[in-house]
Order: C-alpha cells, then structure tokens, then sequence
C-alpha cells in the first residue's frame, strides 16, 4: 500500500471517493486490496451525487464481473429491478448496461434474469428511458432459446401489453416483432391478438406506438395475415380520430405496401393513401408530402403515375404552407424516380405549372425549400427545357425578396453548370451575389462567403477577377469579425483553387496594403491572412513579400497588432527557411520578448520556444 | 338542489404555509393552538362583549391577511379521478391533498383530504432584460392523465410553466461496504466480502421532482394552461399569444395564435382564457376581453389566426354604461365534460353556449346582479378587473362559480333552481349543513338576508373545484381552502 493512489488509478475513475476515504486508505496494511474499488463502486450506486451514480451504473459490469454470475443474479439484479427511482440519465444508462449483460448472468442460459429490471425501466415515464429498455429487451430476445423465449419473455410482453398504465402498454408494441418469428403457432395467434387490442386502446398514446410499429410487426408476418389482420387494423388507424395516430399510419404505409404483391396495392393500400392525402387536417397531409418519395417506391411506377402525380400536384398546392413546403422539397426526388418513359412528359405537363406557382408563392419557407431543389430539376429536363422553362424560374428566384431563397439558388448553381453552363445565369447572377454580399444581416453574409470558393470555381479565374475580386477584399474590412474572419478563410481557399501566381498578383498586394491601414483592427486582418495564405502561397512569397511586412508591424503602437506579429511569425515560421528565421525573425522576437506589455512578452517568448524548438528537432 | 355540508370539521384546510412555511393541517385543536400562538389577546378578548370581539377579530383577521399574502391561493384543481386536489397559492407553493381510503368503520370520513405533498414550485424572479420582476404566484395548475404510478402536474406563473413529478417511496436501500449504518467508515482491512445493498420497506415518503421546465416562450403573463387529449402536447396562454408545447420538448414551442398588432396603440383586446376540447385533439377554444369566443381548429392550418367559430352575443344597447366593456371581459371559459358546451364567466354573470350556435348563449345566469348598481365603486376599488373562474360539476348538470363575502354560487341546469352559499369558518362546524344565504335587493331587509351595503369585498372567491365524478367541492377562499361534500344521509 506504499502508493495506494496508483494502484487504483487504472481501476476507477473517481478520484472524489478516495479523497473522502485517503486516511482509511492510508491505514490500510493488508486485507483483499482488489475487492476495495468494487466496494467503493457498489457504494456510489447510492450515493446522493448523481454524477457518481451514474459513473458507477456504468461500470456495472465490473462489479458484476466481482460478484461472479451467482450474486449478481440473486442480489445485484434484484436490487436494480427496484431503483427506478433515480434520474433519468441514470436509468438511462442502467437499461443500456442490462442490455449488454448475458454473459454477466451466466450467458443464454440465464438470460432471462434480465427481464424484471428491464421490464420496471420499460414502465418509467420518461420516453427515452423506456425506449432504451425496450432496445434492451429486444437485443436479449435474441439470446432467448426458442423455450426461454416462450416461457419468459414472451410473458413478459403479455404483461406489459395488458398493463395498466399506457406506458407499458406503449413499450409493449416495440416487443411483438421481435418474438413472432420464434414462437410456436398458439403463441403467435395471442401475439396478434394482443397486437389488435393495443391497437384499439384507449388512449392515443398507445394507439401511436402501435401505428408506429405497425409496419415493423407486419414485416414479420405471414403474408396471410398481413392481408387478414394489418390491413384491417391499418385502415382502422388511418382513420382514428386523432390525426396524431392517422399521421403514424402513413409511415406504416411505406413498409406494408412494400410486403404487398403489386396486384393487391390498389385494393387494400391505395384507397386508404388517398384518403390521407386529403386529410382534413393538414398534419397528417404534411406526412404524406414527407414521406412521398418513400410511398412512391413502394408503390411502383403504375400507380405512381396514375395516382400519385395528382396527389402530388395537390400537395403543391396545398392550403396549408408548411405542406406546400415538404412537397416542395420532394420535387427533385419526385422527379428523379418517375417512370423514365414518361419521365418528361409528366414533368412538363403535370409538375412544372405547380413548381411555377410555388416561385412566386406567399410564404418565404415553401420558395426556400423549392429553392434547395429546384436546380437540380435541369439535370433531369435536358438543356433546352432548361433554357426554355427553368431558367427563368431560377433567375426569378435569384431576385426573390427573401436572402434565403437566393442563397439556396446559389449553392446549387454546381447542377445547372453541368447542363447549361454558368455564363447563362451569370448577368442575373452577379446583382444577387452584390446584394447578398451587403446585406444587412451579417449571418447572409456569412453565408455568401462560404459559397465563394464553389462560385469561383463554377464561374472561373476571369469572371471571378473581374466582377467579384472586389467583393471578396471589402469583406476584409467588414465591422463584424466573423465575417472579417470568414473572408481571410475564403482567401486561402480561392489561392488554392487559383494558385500561387494569381495570389501574388491578385490578392497579396492589396493585403499587404492593408498593413498600413489607420484602423488597427484592418492592420490585424493583414496579419491573419498572412498566417492562412503563407502556405498556400509558398516560401518564396512568404518570405519576401510578406515576412518583411510583418516585421515591419512589430514596431506598431498598439500592443495587440504586435502580439500578434509574435503569433504570426510562429504560424508562418514552418514555411520560412532557417536562415531567414535566424537572422531576421530571432532577432524581432527577442525584441518583443522585452516588450512593455505583458501580453506582448507572452506571446514573442511562446513564438521563440515553440519555433526554437521545432528548427532543433528539424536539425536533429 | 342538494344541500352542501362541510361534512366533518376537518375538511377544512389551512392554506400552505400559514404556520411554519409548509402546509399544516387545522383541525379544531390545531385551529385553537394556532390562535393562541397568533393572538392571545385575542382569546381573552372573546370573552369580553360581542362588539368588541368583533372589532378584534376585524383587525386580526386584516393584520392576518397582511401578513399572510404569499398564502392566498390563486388555484384549485382535481386531478382526474378526484383522488388528488392541488392548490397553487401567491407565494409560488403547491399544495397536493390526497384522498383519505374510504373505511368501513367510518363512513361519514369520505371525502376527507390529506395533505399529501408540498413543494416549492415557483421562485420569485428577476428579468434582467427587461427590468421587470416575475412573480411567483402560481397561476394555473393543470394535472396530466396518470401514466404510471406516479402522478404529474403543470403548473405556471406568469413566464415560466413546469412539469412536477409526485411520486411515492416506500423502500430504502440498505447496507454499505465502507461504512456501517449509523455512517462510521468501516477500516478498510476489514473488507473481506462485498455487499449488495438491499432495498427495505419504510416509511412512505412523497416526492416532488420537477422533470421540465418550459420557459423564455411568453413576452406576456400566462393566464392559462391546458393539457390535449392525445396526451402529448399542451398549450400556454398569454395576453396576446398562445403556444403550442410537445409535453417532452422544453427548447421548442409553436405559435398558433398571435392577435399582437403590428402597432401596440392599436391593441383592442386581449386573450383572458383558453382551453383544449377535452376530446377532439384539435379543436380549442379562447376567451377575449371583448366578451367573445373565437373556437380554433388545428386541422385546418398550422397558424390558427383565423377561427373556425366565433361567439358573440349581441349587445343589449339599453344597457350600455360606461362599464359595459370592462364587466362583458370573460374571465374564464371551460368546456363541459362532454365537449358539447362552452361555460364562459363574466363580471356579473355565467353563460352556458352550446357549440352548434354561436349567436347567442343557450343559458345566462345572474351571479350577483345587484352589483350592477355599484360597479361606480367597484371600478373604483378595483373590484371590477377580478378575474372569476366558474366549474362544471362531474354530469354537466350544476354549475359553480363565486362572488364576494365568501359567497360562491350554483346553479342547477335542469331545475333552473340557484343557490347561494357561503365559505366561512363560523359556519363550517362539524357537519354543519351549509344554509343558503340571500342578499337583500330591495329596501327592506329581512331576518337572515344581508344587505349589499355590508357585503366584503375584500372577501372574494375567485377559485373553485368540483370533484370529476362526486358532489365535493373545494372552494378557495383567500388564503383558506374549504372541502365541502353533499349531506350524507
């Protein structure tokens, strides 16, 4: 017990009990030292600080792996099934440990000593609680044999299925899939029994979990049955009188048309989505718009085209703005997974008149949403339709009041540049790029910055030059510093997209300009361009165009323009050779390691040991 | 109608904190000892003549109410089997009684009410933005449909709503390896076997744990709370808007009615009250100051600016008055327990509507019309902004609401028979019979009638409960909540 602190530091983490114990620890001579730190982690299960509860529930393991499986069935486990007390994060944690545990009890054989803990988590109130129990419950089912699963789990599930509080009840719908498959013919007649009920609850709670499995337990269902009974109580939830369930149904939707023969779509599926698409309630119409292109591969090309192209086309016309834009978003992928033959034809004819109402549509988020879509609909249109038709839209839309739906137009111009090329767009484009560069609101121009590289990329060396070089150097001096500090960001990106020659004659001049700026904060901005563009631009300008300006700023009046010289010779000092550090950064910073202003001595001396120190390890 | 008795004296409740800070049962000893703690004077002072008793017992009960501000209780509720009665008072505590086990042995006991938990729920606040102070008063308590063994409320002051948690505990876990019971760490050396703690029956013990805290979504004081019947979301109130809440998303909340105008000079009325329909998920209904109703549903669009249905009766103009405006402000509206009608509360009177007709009231009630006279002064005092809440009793067939000196009101739908009562301590004797009370209009005054001159005002009753399913009320009455139940035969 010479060094007790090191002997438990790899076992336990909590310094906090040991400090509290350091002169029992102490006087310890001899006694079992391994058991100590399980002790220690047995007592901090109750312990009233829940951060050490949790650290111990989570080392659970441990003392399990201590107790040996023996006492941690017969003891650990019953007291766990009873602390569901505690916070949340801790039951949390506690039915992400027991889900983990099989071998911990004796492996498969024991498995189902797991069930009462997990089984009081799965009733808690707390959603993820219980939800985390029943992930636990499922992942064990698996190490059930066919009889355990039978004779305990299966129990269980009746159990919580016909609980009294809806809780239970909910974390029962998540557990019928996972046993169907593996019980005897009895067993799964009560399984969709109880399905049933649950699905016929009273309270919408439970009626939700069940339409939310719903799909899921008709994946494992003989197709008889998902014909016989799904279908039946599908219906039944797409018209409950709670749109919060109906709008579930639609989910469910998705994976029952997926088990269901082509033939039977249209008779026990297609009558039910056509009523949820014009729900009277807007919510449940939202889902559809949601989960449109999900139903659509569900349910073919024959139906698509029949059905839902005009269900669709209702949808972008929806009363209701938040539908308008969940469809609006739909709109490339829509696109992209009709049918190739009529492809073309459906889009002219059917989608393009309602995508052409949404551009000059009332609300700001549906013409955003359409925005983030809508280049990509030239990809799918060809080059003429694209000139003819959607141009116009896009350059509508690139004039739109709101920034976000030009800034949207704007981060997808790489799709049209593929069809049509960008000089199409190029007179609408630079007025807004202009106008969003100044706008008011510092976050729009934030966000114009970072598509700078792209736009550069997409529009080329002689346009960027020309029209938007300018732009890019006023950010520099911009108020606000996160703009400042975005526009030297966007430098080094455009000198790695356009190369070093550009940057010395495009860029370095005008910064380097900036060094004798009377604002200080601009006389800064030169220094944190020089320390993103040095190694983008090379040694060769680094050295002799911008070493000596920097230099030269050491003498600046104001403290933190020199402090930080002293941090940018050390950011540019991996670029520079030896001898110019030698010879002319040493000498500077030994200089301003002397400086009046303490922070200024800080940083030069920082400079001094952190480059000193690299060139030894290079000569070495 | 039924007759109303208190039942048994200790039905009725001290309100939290009158004490010691934390809710005290008052029974007829504890109501004595209680005064000779207060006043000792006092009782000495019964003994001498009634006047002066009576002046007294006047100044005693003023200092009382003076000093006892942070007891007034600012709501009532059941919970939704009637087991449990919360009140939330000014100084930002809840108090949750829970009903005694009906016994064989004692029937007359039903009904009794324990005091069950007592928290903290509010603190008194300080907007550093806005300079303004938030008071702790709790403003609505609105109880969650039970989903395990524990049971759950909201509760809300003017900024901030919170979720509660009661639970009970009645197990402890026992046994360390470090240390013995009574806490003396154990020598180390003497660890030989570990030890699994081991949960043991105790004592019950009741929590109150707060699980969410909705805030930062009210410009304006919150007026009401109201809980959906698909259990998973809610709605707050304030003057001018109300937000949407999912019961387990604190960080997020929607607007579905905003009546702010663009130019607050132009703001002509506000939102007094509003309410889910307690089965259709998406149907709610708010009250505005203007006397009107405006039912919205959530299908149609997720902004509900616009009313599916708008109730206004048609105004009298023979009795228009310079106070017209301020006594048709509805102060609280509730639907039925069937959902087919509206209950709305004005100054002076109660009017049931039935949801198909939105023109006019089905059924108009004159709580206290011999005030109509005396709004002059009641405007003056400030009387006239009181914000009265009305109940439905479990079979939508009586109504209840209050007035001032302790006088609350019934009103039997079917009979069109009314009653008066009042809650006061004199007359809330062990199973004493609760005798109507009149006040008298005219002027001549008969024996036992009370003339509108000498009514209190400062004694109001603002707040009421009715069971869910059984004739017990809870009344509050400034900073005392009675219990009263129909006569047991």
């Amino acid at each position: 017990m010479s060094n007790p602190k090191f002997k438990y530091a790899p076992i336990s983490v909590f310094l906090f009990p040991f400090y509290n114990l350091a002169c029992g620890i102490l006087l310890c001579t001899d006694g079992d030292d391994s058991l100590y730190p399980i002790a220690v982690l047995i007592d901090e299960l109750r312990n009233e600080d829940v951060q050490l509860r949790l650290n111990s529930i989570k080392k659970l393991s441990t003392i399990a792996l201590a107790l040996g499986v023996e006492r941690t069935r017969t003891e650990l486990l019953p007291f766990l099934t009873d602390t569901i007390y505690d916070e949340d994060e801790v039951l949390l944690a506690l039915a992400e440990q027991l889900g983990n545990f099989t071998m911990l009890v004796g492996g498969p054989e024991y498995v189902h000593c797991l069930l009462p803990p997990l089984e009081s988590l799965a009733t808690v109130e707390e959603t993820v609680v219980r939800d985390k129990a029943v992930e636990s419950l499922r992942k064990i089912s698996q190490e059930h044999s066919p009889v355990d699963l039978e004779v305990h789990f299966e129990p269980l599930v009746k159990r919580l299925a016909s609980g009294d509080w809806f809780t239970s009840r909910t974390s029962a719908c998540g557990l019928f899939s996972v046993c169907y498959p593996r019980v005897s013919s009895t067993v799964k007649a009560e399984i969709r029994q109880h399905f049933r009920t649950l699905c016929s609850d009273d309270t919408p709670m439970v009626r939700r979990a069940a339409a939310s499995k719903l799909g899921e337990f008709a994946k494992v269902l003989e197709l008889d049955y998902v014909k016989s009974d799904i279908i039946s109580l599908f219906t039944a939830l797409a018209s409950d009188e709670q749109d919060s369930v109906r709008l579930l149904a639609v989910e469910a939707c998705v994976s029952i048309a997926t088990l269901l023969p082509q033939e039977d779509l249209e008779t026990l599926v297609m009558p039910t989505l056509r009523q949820a698409a014009e729900d009277k309630s807007w919510r449940v119409r939202y889902m559809v718009a949601d989960k449109f292109s999900e139903l659509q591969k569900a349910v073919g090309p024959e139906i698509t085209k029949n059905d839902l192209v005009p269900a669709f086309q209702n949808l972008l016309k929806d009363c209701e703005a938040e539908v308008r834009a969940a469809a609006a978003n739909k709109v490339k992928e829509f696109c992209e997974n009709l049918p190739e033959d009529s492809r073309e034809t459906i889009i002219m004819t059917h989608i393009l008149p309602c995508v052409k109402e949404l551009v000059s549509d009332t609300n700001q988020h549906v013409k955003s949403a359409l925005a983030s879509v809508i280049m990509g609909l030239s990809t799918i249109l060809g080059k003429d339709n694209t000139v003819e038709h959607l141009l116009p839209l896009f350059l509508a839309q690139l004039k739109d009041e709101c920034p976000e739906v030009r800034l949207n137009i704007i981060s997808n111009l790489d799709c049209v540049n593929e069809v049509i090329g960008i000089r199409q767009l190029s007179q609408s484009l630079l007025p807004a790029i202009v106008e969003l560069a100044e706008d008011a609101k510092w976050r729009v121009r934030l966000a114009i910055i970072e598509y700078m590289p792209l736009l550069a990329g997409q529009l080329g060396v002689e346009f960027f030059d020309e029209k938007l070089n300018t732009l890019c150097m006023a950010w520099l001096i911009d108020h606000v510093y996160a703009i400042r500090e975005a526009a030297t960001c966007n430098l080094m990106k455009l000198v790695e997209k356009f190369g070093a020659e550009w940057a010395q004659n495009t860029i370095v001049p005008k910064v380097l300009g900036m060094a004798n700026d009377p604002n200080y904060l601009h006389r800064m901005t030169t220094l944190f361009c020089i320390n993103s563009l040095s190694e983008a631009c090379g040694q060769e300008i680094t050295t002799k165009q911008m070493l000596p300006v920097v230099l030269k700023m050491s003498n600046d009046q104001v403290a933190n323009v020199r402090f930080n010289v002293a941090k940018s010779l050390q950011k540019i000092g991996p670029v520079l050779d030896s001898s110019a550090l030698q010879t002319e950064v040493k000498p500077v910073l030994e200089k301003l390691a002397t400086d009046t202003d303490m922070d200024v001595k800080y940083f030069a001396q920082e400079a001094i040991s952190g480059e000193f120190s690299s060139i030894n390890v290079l000569t070495e | 109608m039924r007759e109303w008795s208190s039942g048994y004296s200790r039905q009725q409740w001290s309100a939290p904190g009158e004490v010691s800070g934390r809710a005290t049962r008052r029974g007829e000893t504890g109501e004595s000892r209680r005064q000779e703690e207060t006043d000792p004077a006092m009782q000495a002072s019964q003994m001498d003549e009634e006047i002066d008793t009576r002046k007294i017992n006047n100044s005693f009960l003023r200092d009382h109410n003076y000093a006892t501000e942070a007891d007034i209780i600012s709501t009532v509720e059941f919970n939704p089997t009637g087991e449990l009665l919360a009140t939330g008072d000014k100084g930002g505590r809840v108090v949750v009684f829970q009903r005694e086990q009906e016994s064989k042995n004692q029937p007359h006991r039903r009904g009794e009410y324990n005091v069950y938990s007592t928290f903290q729920s509010h603190e008194p606040e300080f907007d550093y933005l806005k300079s303004l102070e938030i008071e702790e008063k709790i403003n609505k308590i609105r109880w969650l449909p039970q989903q395990n063994a524990a049971y759950f409320l909201l509760s809300t002051n003017d900024k901030t709503v919170k979720l509660w948690k009661i639970s009970e505990r009645d197990k402890r876990p026992e046994g360390y390896n470090l240390k013995d019971e009574d806490g003396r760490i154990r020598d180390p050396s003497t660890i030989t076997a570990l030890r699994v703690p081991v949960l043991q029956p105790m004592d019950l013990m009741v929590e109150a744990t707060p699980r969410r805290v909705f805030s930062n979504a009210h410009t304006y004081h919150i007026n009401s709370i109201s809980v959906n019947s698909d259990y998973e979301t809610y709605m707050s109130t304030d003057d001018l808007r109300i937000n949407l809440w999912n019961l387990e998303i604190t960080n997020r909340s929607f607007n579905i009615v905003d009546i702010k105008p663009a130019n607050m000079e132009e703001l002509t009325e506000v939102i007094t009250a509003a309410e889910f329909h307690p089965h259709q998920c998406n149907t709610f209904v708010y009250s505005s100051s203007k006397g009107t109703m405006r039912l919205c549903d959530m299908r149609a669009s997720a902004l509900c600016d616009n009313h599916s249905k708008f109730f206004e009766e048609p105004e009298d103009p023979s009795n228009r008055s310079f106070f017209s405006e301020i006594i048709s402000s509805i102060s609280d509206v509730k639907f039925s327990h069937s959902g087919r009608y509206l209950m709305t509360r004005d100054y002076l009177t109660v009017k049931v509507w039935d949801l198909n007709m939105e023109s006019k009231p089905l059924e108009t009630y004159q709580v206290h019309d011999y005030l109509r006279s005396k709004l002059c002064s009641l405007y003056e005092n400030d009387c006239i902004f009181d914000k009265f809440e009305c109940v439905w009793n479990g079979s939508d067939s009586v109504i209840m609401t209050g007035s001032y000196n302790n006088f609350f009101r019934m009103f039997d739908r079917n009979t069109k028979r009314d009653v008066t009562l009042e809650a006061s301590r004199e007359n809330s004797k062990p199973r004493a019979v609760l005798k109507p009370r009149k006040v008298c209009v005219g002027g001549k005054r008969r024996k036992d009638e009370i003339s509108v001159d000498s009514l209190d005002f400062s004694k109001k009753i603002l707040h009421t409960a009715w069971h869910p399913s059984e004739n017990i009320i809870a009344v509050a009455a400034t900073n005392n909540l009675y219990i009263f139940q129909d006569k047991v035969n």
